[in-house]
């Protein structure tokens, strides 16, 4: 387990560095452990979530549980698969977990057009999950379009953080 | 003279709402050529825009109680007429005058203007009328046109209407003096669905509501629990299409009006976007997505197996019917980017129309046949008309964002809804088809998603 756990992470840091590239959203990933997210998030590190619980799969992902797109994009680049491969890793570490994969789109496209677009985000995160092993009967997408946006306003580092596929497990 | 008219009514009394005309006023000019395009059509270019109307208050021959939100029966002809003046006045549609700054005419004189008093006044038109007691607690409402320099009715029409849709009779009463004057359809009684929107904009609650066509008899549908989008009104007013999310999938429900009640229309594991009637009610056009591609599919409005229409890779999405029913115009981006295409019902003959850099979104096939308004995409989101060859671009407006237009009955006016930079609001907004006269439509909280129904039977 820690071994292959090790070995993951090597990974992960090779296809960041890699993956740094001009492309995307949040520059300063991981973000900060914002409110939002993390639903039965802890204080600290006094009481640590339990293990296999969406609480656990936020702080363990320390943001690699959402993956982001450029406009109108939809195709998982380097730093995308980074992310996914730790959430694989996740969900392979807990078999009996489902998970959820919400796509979303920003405010500047269509209503109906960015639903759409959002469900085709969602599908290539459970995509790519698969190609890593995750049985596709555990995944299932969502897509909220436009309508649920994280960043509130209207300029390009607020749309680049909405454009998204978020993993959440289901406890 | 006003007991012809009486007599002509009460024959007719079994009917609702009764719509006798006895004066023919012209055909609606519904057949225009597709390539025809806009020429002499154009609303406020026209002579008629200008002429002034004076509406005085409606009389009655007695002042008694109604079952109305107006009052009595002098109240009421008082409200008629102020509808009517707003009706005109809000459309940008000639020169209206309204009952505050005019006398109000004697019963007798509904029928026989003092002209020599109205073109004193510098009135053009003349719009008077009557209203009074009909059978049971219903009301009769008498509509009248004159020109006053010629001195001669040109329209004249009567309703009975239950006391609950008293306002119905001023609409008909403006689409009367409106078709009348323009040579074109009516439009104003109608209604319109749109999406309500309150609360942050990172958990907008959205319902689903209905109004009239001027924003009276509000109502809301739905509670909000459950997000609500992209609603249709059927085309014979029984019932509306829209999207819902349950357990977090968007799927397709009809809300049954005359039974306030809402049914999910179709069931699948995959989202369901886009649900759309054909103009005869008989079928529907809803959007699949199966694996990340979406897919445009038609099935009978009474439930049955659907046929797909569409088969590119992609996302093909949205309809809208030719009013004959024998076309489609929808959206794709198989070519890299959204824009907008035409096929025939069945599915076959697609070929895109839209050729005007930027994207090209939400079609909608207006009700006349000549145009399609859509949403151009170019920096500014801009609502936009073209012929249904992909011809003769014309833009209607230019703000950060505006989209999903709907036609007026008529298809000389577009709704649609304006998203504001920053605080995300959303409100509902109208532009005729010369792009000037564009107004803000006031609803009772955000609104989005407009979707003008047809006239009312």
């Amino acid at each position: 387990m820690a071994k292959s756990s090790l070995t993951l992470t090597a990974v992960i840091a090779a296809s960041l560095a890699l993956g740094a590239c001009a492309k995307k959203a949040p520059q300063q990933l991981p973000p900060d452990p914002g409110p939002a997210v993390s639903t039965g998030s802890t204080e600290g590190t006094s009481t640590a979530p339990a293990p296999g619980s969406q609480a656990d799969f936020v702080a363990q992902m320390l943001g690699q549980d959402t993956i982001y797109f450029d406009t109108d994009k939809f195709n998982v680049d380097s730093a995308d698969q980074a992310a996914l491969q730790a959430q694989a890793a996740w969900l392979q570490k807990y078999p009996a977990k489902r998970a959820s994969v919400e796509g979303h789109a920003d405010e500047r496209g269509t209503r109906e057009y960015n639903l759409a677009l959002g469900e085709r985000r969602a599908n290539a995160a459970k995509n790519y999950l698969v190609s890593l092993g995750v049985d596709a009967s555990r995944l299932t997408t969502v897509s909220y379009g436009k309508e649920r946006p994280v960043a509130l306003g209207s300029d390009e580092e607020s749309w680049a953080k909405n454009r998204r596929a978020v993993t959440i497990t289901i406890d | 003279m006003i007991r012809t008219s009486l007599a002509v009514l009460a024959l007719l009394a079994g009917s609702p709402l009764l719509a006798q005309q006895s004066t023919p006023t012209p055909q609606p000019t519904v057949a225009v050529p597709a390539d025809e395009g806009l020429s002499g059509s154009v609303s406020d270019e026209s002579d008629w825009q200008d002429l002034g109307i004076a509406i005085p208050a409606f009389a009655t021959n007695a002042d008694v109680p109604t079952a109305t939100s107006a009052g009595s029966t002098g109240a009421l002809g008082y409200s008629l007429a102020q509808v009517i003046t707003a009706n005109l006045k809000n459309n940008g549609l000639f020169k209206p005058v309204g009952p505050d700054s005019l006398p109000r005419p004697a019963f007798e004189e509904v029928r026989t203007p003092s002209f020599d008093a109205w073109s004193g006044r510098s009135a053009e038109m003349l719009v008077q009328g009557f209203v009074r007691p009909g059978d049971g607690d219903q009301l009769l409402v008498g509509c009248y046109l004159y020109d006053v320099a010629l001195k001669q009715q040109l329209a004249s029409a009567a309703w009975q209407v239950a006391p609950g849709d008293w306002r119905r009779a001023a609409h008909k009463c403006s689409d009367m003096v409106y078709a009348r004057l323009s040579g074109e359809s009516p439009f104003f009684d109608s209604r319109i669905a749109y999406i309500a929107e309150t609360g942050p904009k990172d958990r907008r609650m959205k319902r689903l509501a209905i109004m009239d066509s001027d924003g009276a008899n509000h109502r809301y549908l739905t509670t909000g629990q459950t997000t609500a989008l992209t609603p249709r009104y059927s085309p014979d007013y029984k019932s509306i299409l829209y999207l819902s999310y349950f357990n977090g999938q968007p799927r397709i429900y009809i809300y049954d009006l005359e039974r306030n009640s809402q049914r999910l229309l179709l069931q699948s594991q995959n989202p369901l976007f886009a649900p759309r009637w054909s103009p005869d009610g008989k079928w529907v056009l809803y959007s699949m997505a199966i694996a990340g591609n979406t897919d445009i599919y038609k099935m009978p409005a009474g439930g049955g197996a659907a046929v797909r229409l569409t088969d590119t890779p992609g996302i093909d999405i949205g309809g809208s019917f030719s009013p004959d029913g024998s076309r489609i115009v929808f959206e794709s981006d198989r070519s890299g980017s959204q824009q907008v295409y035409v096929m025939n019902a069945d599915g076959s003959g697609q070929k895109r129309i839209s050729f005007f850099g930027g994207r090209a979104a939400t079609p909608e096939w207006s009700p006349r046949g000549d145009q399609i308004a859509f949403t151009h995409i170019a920096g500014n989101f801009r609502i936009a008309v073209m012929s249904p060859g992909g011809g003769e671009l014309r833009y209607l407006t230019d703000s950060w964002q505006d989209e999903a237009p709907t036609w007026a009955p008529n298809g000389r006016i577009i709704q649609f809804f304006r998203t504001a930079r920053g605080s995300g609001k959303a409100s509902l907004w109208q532009v005729d088809l010369t792009g000037r006269n564009e107004r803000r439509l006031q609803t009772p909280v955000d609104g989005s998603d407009p979707a003008w129904g047809p006239l009312r039977p």
